[in-house]
């Protein structure tokens, strides 16, 4: 009885499959922010759990590489840990939880706290690559105004917002535009990260299965979030600290601590959290706090 | 004064049937052109033709554009008839419907041309948006509901108010006043009326009735199978039709 896996090529896809996506990749990263379209396979795991990116990831493996996986800036929720497991199977390469020591990170939804370095690649999970689908329907109208850049509908977008909220209020997948060209959605990353995406180190490459797309950002690409001149871009971070470890500038996540509704935050990047809390930094614990 | 609009020889086909046929026709600034014509005349697709929504097959539309001087709408680029058809010219829509977005607060709709256009400044726009609320004689508390809540005349004015936002000196209409009953209906044309003369509104308005081309028009052209078959000044066309098929078309409008 052979090893059971030994029929997988390395990092599940074919040689040729690969080779189509990294076509497809190297278009990306010559025309940033443009999507791209490629042929995207079934992956053995649903839509919606990252197929996009998990294909772009195997693309891009070496056996040498170490990877991380977050969700929702955890290394230990189901999507990462079933990602993570995929990879150690159909791969044989060594994971980390560490962002300073991957050589891929996999991200749905966040970007990590710790600023990515030169060499490094991150690969987001896209659900919905056209950030002009909920405003135009149409996609022979959305790919003619991204080929004109013709871009004014995405304001009439966050003029909504101001009218009907008082600020602009889309908080996740806020769209932003590349090298004063094309206009992104950074996938549904909180606008606290849109800042990071700008001028960033590492190669950014964003994967849409079921939709077929595959759109990236170089190394120190400009990337600005849309505003408008009265209404600037602005981060959005809940007021207050980390219970675990007192960070006062990382994204925070909100817990329920008790039926009365007592809240408390803590990091979303759990690496980062962990890191500072091994290097003595502490909050105030999560029961103690009242709302 | 040199027109601002100038079509000669436009020919569209639909297979073997004809679209339009032959059109000629000049516009000059402030000037409101009627088109009347049975269901199936081709005014319609005139209209597209001229308005850069329809390819034509043969023929030029000269429009002369207060940013780019005189052009032939078609054979610009893409970029450019796109951002005149922006800007510098509007099109109204026989449903609103058509020319609204439904999902859209009114005040969103009236801005989204002012933004298309790179206005980046909220209060502006809103402002904007606000003024013409209030010149459409809608209220301007309404500013933030959505079009879906509105009757459909009001509907027809708000659009109306999107498409004139960017100060266009040319605007087609396409029966604007079609499915709307006769007091709304009044009301709007009185409304029409008062903003072309206001603005100076060059305006090529296809319509099946004869009473709103006697209130708008300075001038008509009457359509049969794809051609124009009469044209001249509005009262001498409709008080003394010289074809027999205008001579028909005035006859047949049923008097209370």
């Amino acid at each position: 009885m052979t090893d059971k896996f030994q029929n997988y090529n390395f990092a599940y896809l074919d040689e040729q499959t690969k080779r189509m996506i990294r076509r497809s990749l190297l278009k990306a990263i010559a025309i940033p922010g443009y999507q791209v379209p490629f042929a995207s396979r079934e992956m053995p795991m649903p839509y919606g759990w990252g197929t996009g990116g998990v294909q772009l990831t195997a693309a891009c493996l070496t056996p040498g590489d170490k990877i991380k996986v977050i969700d929702q800036g955890a290394d230990d929720t189901t999507n990462a840990v079933s990602i993570r497991k995929f990879f150690e199977k159909t791969a044989g390469i060594k994971t980390t939880f560490k962002t300073n020591q991957a050589d891929i990170i996999q991200t749905r939804h966040r970007i990590p706290e710790e600023p990515l370095v030169d060499g490094q690649i991150i690969v987001f999970q896209v659900p919905i690559p056209e950030p002009l689908r909920f405003l135009e329907p149409r996609e022979s109208e959305t790919r003619k105004m991204h080929a004109l850049s013709e871009y004014g509908l995405m304001h009439v977008k966050l003029y909504e917002d101001i009218s009907i909220h008082g600020h602009i209020s889309t908080s996740y997948a806020y769209p932003v535009k590349v090298e004063g060209r094309y206009v992104m959605d950074p996938s549904p990353i909180p606008k606290f990260d849109n800042p990071k995406l700008s001028k960033s180190a590492a190669l950014q490459l964003f994967g849409a299965g079921r939709e077929q797309r595959i759109y990236a950002l170089p190394p120190y690409t400009s990337v600005t979030s849309l505003d408008f001149e009265d209404f600037p871009f602005s981060r959005l971070r809940a007021q207050g600290n980390c219970a675990l470890c007192g960070a006062t500038e990382s994204y925070l996540d909100e817990i329920i601590t008790n039926d009365k509704g007592t809240r408390s935050y803590i990091c979303s990047d759990t690496d980062y959290c962990n890191s500072r809390t091994e290097l003595g930094h502490l909050g105030n614990g999560l029961d103690e706090v009242e709302s | 004064m040199s027109p601002i609009l100038e079509v000669e020889g436009l020919e569209k086909k639909y297979g073997n049937q004809a679209g339009c046929l032959d059109i000629n026709l000049v516009l000059y600034p402030g000037e409101v052109l009627g088109v009347v014509g049975e269901s199936g005349s081709g005014k319609s697709t005139m209209l597209n033709c001229i308005s850069g929504q329809l390819l034509p097959e043969k023929g030029t539309v000269k429009f002369n554009s207060p940013s780019k001087g005189l052009v032939d709408i078609w054979s610009i680029s893409n970029a450019d008839q796109r951002f005149l058809a922006r800007k510098e010219w509007a099109f109204v829509h026989q449903n609103p419907r058509d020319g609204l977005r439904m999902d859209i607060s009114a005040g969103g709709n009236i801005g989204e041309r002012l933004m298309s256009i790179g206005n980046r400044h909220y209060g502006q726009i809103r402002k904007a948006a606000e003024e013409w609320m209030e010149r459409i004689e809608l209220n301007a508390e309404r500013i933030d509901h959505r079009p879906t809540t509105f009757s459909g005349g009001m509907q027809q004015r708000l659009q109306i108010a999107r498409s004139l936002v960017t100060n266009p000196p040319l605007i087609f209409m396409d029966e604007p006043t079609g499915g709307l009953d006769v007091s709304v209906q009044a009301r709007l044309l009185d409304l029409i009326r008062q903003l072309v003369h206001d603005l100076g509104l060059a305006t090529i308005l296809v319509t099946h009735d004869l009473a709103v081309i006697r209130m708008l028009a300075d001038r008509i052209l009457v359509m049969q199978k794809g051609r124009i078959v009469e044209s001249g000044l509005a009262d001498q066309v409709l008080d003394d039709p010289q074809h027999p098929y205008s001579q028909l078309l005035v006859t047949s409008v049923l008097r209370v």
